[in-house]
């Protein structure tokens, strides 16, 4: 049995150990909005946030999040910088087919987090494994930077 | 109550407006409702959204709920082009309808009334649905607001031309009285069609064009819950992930499943056998897909070979290159190509290459299956509808309309969901089927891993194109001779019908056009013994024949010491809207100003090209940078596109930025290649896409235009490749004539110049 904290509320699991964070949260707990893309962290699709940074689900086994936070795209709402995020995203249009925006939207949270205002730089390095084959790369990098400014004047 | 007015409407048109009681009932047996339940997904089915007396539903394209709700029905896909954005926006221009209050949902299967265009069939592809909804669409929303307007005139006992609609109000200023959508779809339900509705003049447009409409999938695709197939659970549902054989043409000879069925939560095991178009393998069901995949992968199975291809992309590269020294099939003749040996003239002899191209949706295939006692109902990412329902009900023996389709979002497609031969959707119904001889009849989702999707073939076909052209001693180009050679993506389906004389059209599309050229021809060999499954991928030939066309016209401008941009307009006499396109780009890109200089050692230069594709014209300048070792950057793309009327200008410039990002991720990295029949590549390492660190900057600029809207999925992938080798010539001399251009260019290398071909014995 594994227990974890899931975009804040506790749950509990009985699957085996090495069961990937994946497939526990789509196929047990039924939230799918973390995507499945390839099996390696070669795509990002299925990015989470375990305590607050970026992981990729699909090589996370579900023991390694064992009475921890883990916020699913399902949840960013309820996060100041992911409410921001999600709603540049929306303002923008970044999305085309959304498959992969999961995973773009939380991995820019964990981003935001970790450098309030990123560079391009910054965001080549941090969004690199955050694969979108629709190639809506040249919003995603727009929304980051006005996610980052809009944060800033909330901040100030 | 019929509304008459001035504006006609044809008969195919007025065909729209079905009775609405029979497609109410279509409606109330078709519908289905979805909601997030926490662990899985219900689906409910045959229970209308609403109480049938209360929805107004006059034709099958939209539903006005009491609750002021607008659900446009969508027959096109939404895939990320932004179809039901346009289709929305179409319906809710004439309807007058409020935006915030408009929905969006698939349409079933039922090409009678879904069809595509005139084709008969229902399916998304070929960038046409903005050119065919837009009369269609526009007219159902006009007929909604006409019986809307005509119900409050019944209310209100006032004359309809006394009856305002605006922003989903319906007003009667003199009596001070109005009132929203909700409150009369009763009574508009009752009244019956009008004969004639009048559309709006583009210059009342309030919805269309205008840039600040937001998509309609936004908020679903930024909360998770958007509904794709990977995300779809019926009750019971099993999960199935295959094994496929490693060589195309393989069948099964033996499976061992002890491993395998000693792993806890495996419910069966499916060894199923392959067909038309699909390839058999064994199938593990399991209640999740985790389950189903390490159980997949315990499988221990013995492939009977023997008419499994061999295929090597080396060999067949060199097949290619000898083919392309014999005549083809001519496709497209003009003048007389024996010009070309007229002595004095400047023959350039280029032969271009480009690899098998997977699509490699984020979404890898999958297809939900559920066998029922009428027939049987599929959940799918679903890009081409009749061409399944045909495939399904023969291989079930049952009739096309037993199958009901789910239209669901698609995580992309690039043509791969458009599969002519059923192929992936087969698999499921094939597995469903073999389950139920085996007694399982519960809701089966295939679901293809990375993998699996990248080594199931049905990959952009690899093409060569040899190219001998002419120049006369004042630079102009007199004759051009194309030999194409390449794998046929019609052959055998459904659409062969568009191959006349054994050329199909979409081999050649787009070569050699449409530049005013005396002496033309070009030419196609089409093997059909490869044994590599291909169909389309994003815009189809154009892809190929654009990168050798204009790659092609850049070699003969600098042979002719011109501007490739001069160069290329004085050939485009005829064709305003390729030119203003190209004019255009040139404008913005600065293509007159030197571009600024690089980091020490870093070369920089800039290409150009332009290509029309599905009714739309695109003409992009790209600026790359390479470094002293030779690593190539592209910095920026500028684009100019003409699509007509841009019906959403946002959705417009997002197709043209995705479409860049696609084609570089293809130019750059993109090749699947066999090695004696395997495909090499498995993942998203080698098979690699396009990153955020590699995408250029990019400048989109729209041409406004009055013409009926055309395309943007495809048309914005095809300039894009040319435009960036023609780039990297400009910057560093080296002139790249095989894809994927790959990480470094040799800049140590000579410079690579085509060769003088007049002396060619074989012409």
């Amino acid at each position: 049995m594994q227990t974890f904290t899931l975009n804040e509320r506790e749950v509990s699991v009985d699957v085996a150990d090495d069961m990937p964070l994946l497939w526990v949260l789509r196929d047990e707990l039924g939230l799918t909005g973390t995507k499945y893309g390839c099996d390696r962290a070669l795509c990002g699709a299925c990015t989470v946030l375990l305590e607050g940074a970026a992981v990729r689900s699909c090589m996370t086994p579900v023991s390694a999040v064992d009475g921890k936070n883990v916020t699913t795209i399902e949840n960013v709402a309820a996060d100041p910088v992911g409410r921001v995020v999600q709603d540049v995203w929306r303002r923008l249009d970044v999305v085309q087919c959304g498959y992969c925006q999961s995973g773009q939207i939380i991995a820019t949270m964990a981003l935001l987090r970790a450098k309030p205002r990123p560079t391009d730089a910054d965001i080549d390095a941090a969004m690199d494994g955050n694969v979108c084959r629709c190639a809506t790369y040249v919003r995603i990098r727009a929304a980051i930077h006005q996610a980052a400014s809009a944060l800033g004047v909330e901040g100030a | 109550m019929p509304l008459a007015t001035q504006d006609t409407a044809s008969a195919s048109e007025a065909a729209v407006a079905v009775d609405r009681r029979a497609f109410l009932r279509l409606a109330g047996g078709l519908t289905l409702g979805f909601c997030l339940s926490g662990r899985a997904v219900r689906v409910r089915a045959d229970e209308p959204f609403e109480p049938a007396a209360r929805l107004f539903a006059p034709n099958a394209f939209v539903r006005i709920g009491p609750d002021n709700s607008v659900t446009v029905i969508a027959k096109y896909l939404e895939m990320g082009q932004g179809a039901f954005t346009g289709l929305a926006t179409l319906l809710a221009e004439e309807l007058d309808a409020d935006w915030s209050q408009v929905r969006v949902e698939g349409a079933p299967a039922d090409a009678s009334r879904y069809a595509n265009g005139d084709t008969g069939m229902q399916y998304t592809g070929g960038s046409n649905a903005m050119a065919n909804a837009y009369q269609q669409m526009r007219r159902a929303g006009a007929v909604a607001r006409a019986l809307l307007v005509a119900a409050a005139a019944q209310l209100w006992h006032v004359p309809t031309g006394e009856i305002q609609v605006a922003g989903g109000v319906v007003a009667h200023a003199a009596s001070k009285r109005s009132t929203k959508f909700g409150a009369l779809t009763s009574a508009a339900a009752a009244l019956p069609l009008p004969v004639e509705v009048k559309l709006k003049q583009p210059s009342q447009f309030k919805l269309i064009g205008n840039a600040g409409l937001r998509r309609k999938d936004s908020h679903a695709k930024t909360n998770g819950s958007a509904l794709f197939t990977q995300d779809l659970k019926l009750p019971g549902m099993l999960v199935a992930v295959a094994s496929h054989p490693a060589r195309f043409g393989a069948t099964l000879k033996h499976v061992d499943d002890t491993a395998a069925r000693a792993i806890p939560g495996v419910v069966a095991v499916v060894p199923f056998a392959g067909g038309p178009g699909y390839f058999g393998g064994v199938a593990v069901l399991a209640h999740n897909t985790w389950v189903a995949k390490r159980a997949r992968d315990a499988l221990v199975i013995e492939w009977d070979e023997t008419h499994a291809t061999r295929t090597d992309s080396e060999q067949l590269r060199s097949r290619y290159r000898a083919l392309a020294q014999q005549p083809g099939r001519i496709a497209v003749e003009a003048g007389d190509v024996a010009f070309m040996d007229t002595p004095g003239l400047q023959v350039l002899d280029a032969t271009y290459e480009v690899p098998y191209l997977a699509h490699a949706c984020m979404e890898p295939m999958n297809c939900l299956v559920q066998l029922t006692d009428s027939g049987v109902s599929i959940w799918n990412g679903e890009q081409s509808q009749t061409v399944d329902q045909r495939a399904i009900a023969e291989l079930l023996a049952i009739k096309p309309e037993q199958v009901r389709i789910t239209q669901l979002y698609a995580g992309g497609s690039f043509g791969r969901r458009a599969s002519p031969k059923s192929d992936y959707v087969l698999e499921a119904v094939a597995i469903a089927r073999q389950a139920a001889t085996m007694g399982q009849r519960a809701p089966i989702k295939l679901v293809w891993m990375r993998t699996d999707d990248m080594r199931g073939g049905y990959y952009r076909p690899a093409f060569l194109h040899r190219i001998r052209a002419a120049l006369d001693g004042a630079g102009l180009l007199v004759a051009w001779q194309q030999r194409i050679v390449g794998q046929s993506i019609r052959q055998g389906t459904a659409f062969d019908r568009g191959n006349q004389n054994g050329i199909d059209s979409t081999s050649i599309e787009g070569a050699a056009e449409p530049y005013v050229i005396a002496n033309l021809r070009v030419e196609l060999t089409t093997p059909d013994d490869v044994g590599v499954p291909v169909q389309g991928w994003r815009a189809l030939g154009h892809t190929h024949t654009a990168f050798a066309t204009e790659c092609m016209l850049d070699e003969l401008a600098i042979a002719a010491g011109r501007d490739p941009y001069q160069f290329r307009r004085d050939l485009l006499a005829g064709n305003p809207r390729h030119l203003a396109v190209l004019d255009l780009v040139a404008d913005k890109a600065g293509w007159r100003q030197p571009l600024l200089p690089g980091a020490h050692g870093e070369r920089r230069g800039r290409g150009i090209a332009v290509h029309a594709s599905f009714g739309s014209f695109v003409a992009q300048v790209a600026e790359v940078s390479v470094t002293a070792d030779g690593k190539l950057r592209v910095e920026r793309v500028v684009c100019a596109v003409d699509c007509g009327i841009a019906i959403n200008p946002d959705v417009v410039r997002a197709q043209m930025e995705g479409g860049i990002g696609y084609g570089l991720g293809a130019a750059l990295h993109g090749a699947i290649t066999l090695k004696d029949g395997v495909v090499e590549q498995s993942d998203f390492d080698d098979y690699a896409p396009l990153r955020m660190s590699e995408m250029p900057a990019i400048e989109v600029h729209t041409v406004p235009s009055q013409q009926p809207p055309s395309g943007v999925g495809d048309p914005g992938t095809p300039p894009l490749a040319p435009a960036v080798v023609n780039a990297i010539y400009h910057a560093t001399g080296v002139r790249i004539r095989t894809l994927p251009i790959g990480e470094r260019i040799p800049t140590n290398s000579p410079r690579v110049e085509p060769s003088d071909a007049s002396d060619d014995p074989n012409h």
